[in-house]
């Protein structure tokens, strides 16, 4: 059975080096490589009326923009490598949902990027990739 | 012309009706509305609000009460045995993953509350302890948890017969699961029942869940920066409502939406805190509670006045049986339509048995209600409520019982009576946007036309003292009352089946 692996993909650029990292590991190991985007949710936010009513529509929406506006190009341009790629695209929190992926996806690695900003807000709100490292089911390589 | 689109007909006559006094000239509003009202509603007002012959007992409460204990007898108890499956929904123990991304039970039970907890949960319970005495609060209490059937039997229906569109979003509610419901048991009057419910709605929210709030906070704010006109209030109200409901602005209501539960926490807590501190009180406070209850303690109409208020004051906080929160629950998609009946019933319990009691224990507890030190009953005033230590009634009550333990606490106060008006509102507009929709059918138009009218009575409910124009939205709420429980006595066999796992 060939290796999977993960790379998290959100459209920014440091993502983008962590997508070519596994690639180059894919293409030497002959690995599956399984493309992770997760979209911001909590079941505990606080909704209007309107945004429960709609909430289901607006679900759809971010799905389809998910898969076309950022997984749809990256998929296209890496179409011609050789690498059998899947997509995973989920809801929740961020870090821990991208964990689950890669225990789901029976993963061997995960690779994510980090933007080498160690700034306020990240103090403040946790980086992703910190908790990653924390709760990483599997060997998670960090790409700067 | 059928029987419908006339009766459709008629309650836009009835609606434009209610807007017209609204041109009339600014200085004479008041008094023109309250005319209009007076002359016309008098009669539905004192008809709902009547009592039942020979007794000072009000019907309508009865109704509420009637209904309340049918639905715990027929289900078993539900509220009790139910409530640790309730929890673990809310909690997400059994969310599917899969799932995530939709609307939760936790936020479907958030939403909801932000509609019922406002100004009842302050005021009004400080104007039934008033009333009522301290023996109030058992009642309420008790009607609190009887209410918890009331709300699992409609939201459980909502979601069942709610209207799905292909679009992804949902319409639901009492006048869904009326008209649907009564066809498929094949009950006849579904149609008329459901469009006279959403009429009833309609007012309601132009009402209760509007005009009546807006007044209340204009009274709240004028009461620590001192008077002003109303229509100042009711213009920024109005164009804050405005930009959440017609200008999409959601940041402003996630805002409030995020505030309202804080404000909540932030009350129960400073409750807790001020009855710890009066801890001394504790055998004396519960004492009260129950000899007031169920003896002569001096308040109009003895232990059975004090039953009326609790009664009264928990339908009207927690609106169990009135048919609104089905509206909110409808929106959530969930596979089990018994799954949100189940979530919803722990909203009376938050609403009334926590929120509602920590309002009457501070005001008991700080001993703002005078006893004749001679005789051991309560001191009346000429309007028939208790003297209070301060003189204080209504919000008023509220605010000297925290002030008088936490001094500061009274601004806190206002900032929580301004949040849960503008919440309430907000869930209001929703409602009636609903009934709106049932009535003359989706469209950009029609919700427009709506949300616009919502508005304008925004501001005159703020500048207007409307006694009769409030005493009528009242009426309108429980209205809704009359029609949902005839609805869930002839639908509570579907819930039933629903159920499943109970037989």
């Amino acid at each position: 059975m060939s290796d999977t692996l993960v790379a998290a993909y959100d459209g920014s650029a440091a993502s983008r080096r962590a997508v070519d990292f596994a690639l180059a590991q894919a293409r030497t190991s002959g690995a599956r490589l399984v493309l992770a985007h997760v979209l911001e949710w909590s079941p505990y936010s606080f909704l209007t009326p309107d945004e429960v009513a709609e909430r289901h529509r607006r679900r759809k929406d971010e799905l389809d923009r998910a898969q076309t506006a950022i997984l749809g190009p990256l998929l296209a341009e890496l179409a011609g490598t050789g690498v059998a790629i899947e997509t995973d695209v989920r809801f929740g929190h961020i870090a821990e949902t991208l964990a689950a992926i890669a225990r789901e996806q029976g993963a061997s690695q995960m690779v994510v990027g980090r933007t080498g900003e160690s700034s306020v807000m990240a103090r403040i709100f946790g980086a992703t990739v910190g908790t990653l490292a924390q709760i990483a089911p599997v060997p998670c390589t960090i790409v700067p | 012309m059928t029987a419908f689109s006339q009766a459709r007909g008629l309650a836009a006559a009835a609606i434009l009706a209610l807007a017209v006094p609204v041109t009339a000239a600014a200085q004479t509003l008041d008094e023109t509305i309250n005319q209009a009202f007076a002359n016309s509603t008098g009669w539905f007002v004192s008809f709902i609000f009547s009592n039942f012959p020979g007794t000072t007992f009000p019907w309508i409460v009865g109704w509420l009460v009637a209904g309340a204990v049918i639905f715990t007898v027929y289900f078993g108890f539900i509220q009790f045995r139910a409530v640790g499956h309730a929890i673990s929904l809310v909690k997400g123990d059994y969310s599917d993953p899969k799932d995530a991304g939709e609307v939760s039970h936790f936020q479907a039970l958030a939403t909801a509350l932000s509609g019922t907890v406002g100004l009842g949960n302050i005021a009004g319970v400080a104007v039934a302890v008033s009333i009522g005495g301290p023996g109030a609060t058992f009642w309420m209490i008790v009607a609190g948890l009887l209410g918890m059937a009331s709300k699992f039997t409609e939201c459980t229906l909502g979601v069942k017969y709610r209207n799905e569109y292909p679009g992804g979003t949902v319409s639901g509610g009492p006048m869904y699961y009326i008209a649907k419901g009564f066809a498929e048991r094949g009950v006849p009057g579904g149609r008329l029942l459901a469009i006279l419910f959403a009429v009833f709605c309609i007012l309601g929210s132009f009402g209760g869940g509007n005009m009546f709030q807006a007044n209340q906070a204009h009274q709240q704010i004028a009461g620590v920066v001192g008077d002003y006109p109303g229509w100042i209030t009711g213009v920024i109200f109005a164009a804050i409502v405005f930009a959440v409901i017609v200008g999409g602005i959601k940041s402003i209501a996630r805002v409030t939406e995020k505030v309202v539960p804080f404000m909540a926490l932030l009350y129960v807590g400073a409750a807790l805190i001020i009855i710890l501190m009066n801890i001394g009180n504790i055998g004396w406070a519960f004492g009260e509670i129950f000899r007031g209850a169920f003896t002569e303690t001096g308040i109009v109409g003895g232990a059975v006045g004090a039953l009326i208020q609790g009664f009264r004051r928990a339908a009207f906080s927690n609106e169990a049986g009135v048919g609104s929160a089905a509206i909110a629950h409808s929106a959530v998609r969930t596979k089990e339509p018994i799954t949100e009946g189940l979530v919803s019933l722990l909203e009376p319990f938050i609403d009334t048995v926590v929120i509602c009691t920590m309002t009457a224990l501070v005001i008991i507890f700080t001993r703002q209600l005078m006893i004749d030190p001679a005789t051991g009953l309560y001191m009346l005033g000429e309007n028939g409520r208790i003297v209070t230590a301060t003189g204080a009634s209504g919000v008023g009550l509220t605010s000297a019982a925290f002030g008088s333990t936490i001094s500061w606490f009274p601004y806190v106060l206002v900032v929580a009576v301004v949040l849960f008006a503008f919440s309430t509102m907000i869930s209001w507009s929703y409602y009636g946007l609903k009934a709106w929709t049932y009535l003359f059918g989706e469209g950009r138009v029609q919700e427009l036309s709506f949300k616009a009218l919502f508005c304008l009575f925004v501001i005159v409910g703020a500048a207007a003292s409307l006694e009769p124009v409030i005493d009528f939205s009242d009426a309108a709420i429980f209205a809704m009352a009359i029609v949902n429980i005839i609805a869930l006595y002839v639908l509570m066999p579907v819930v039933k089946r629903e159920l499943g796992w109970s037989g």
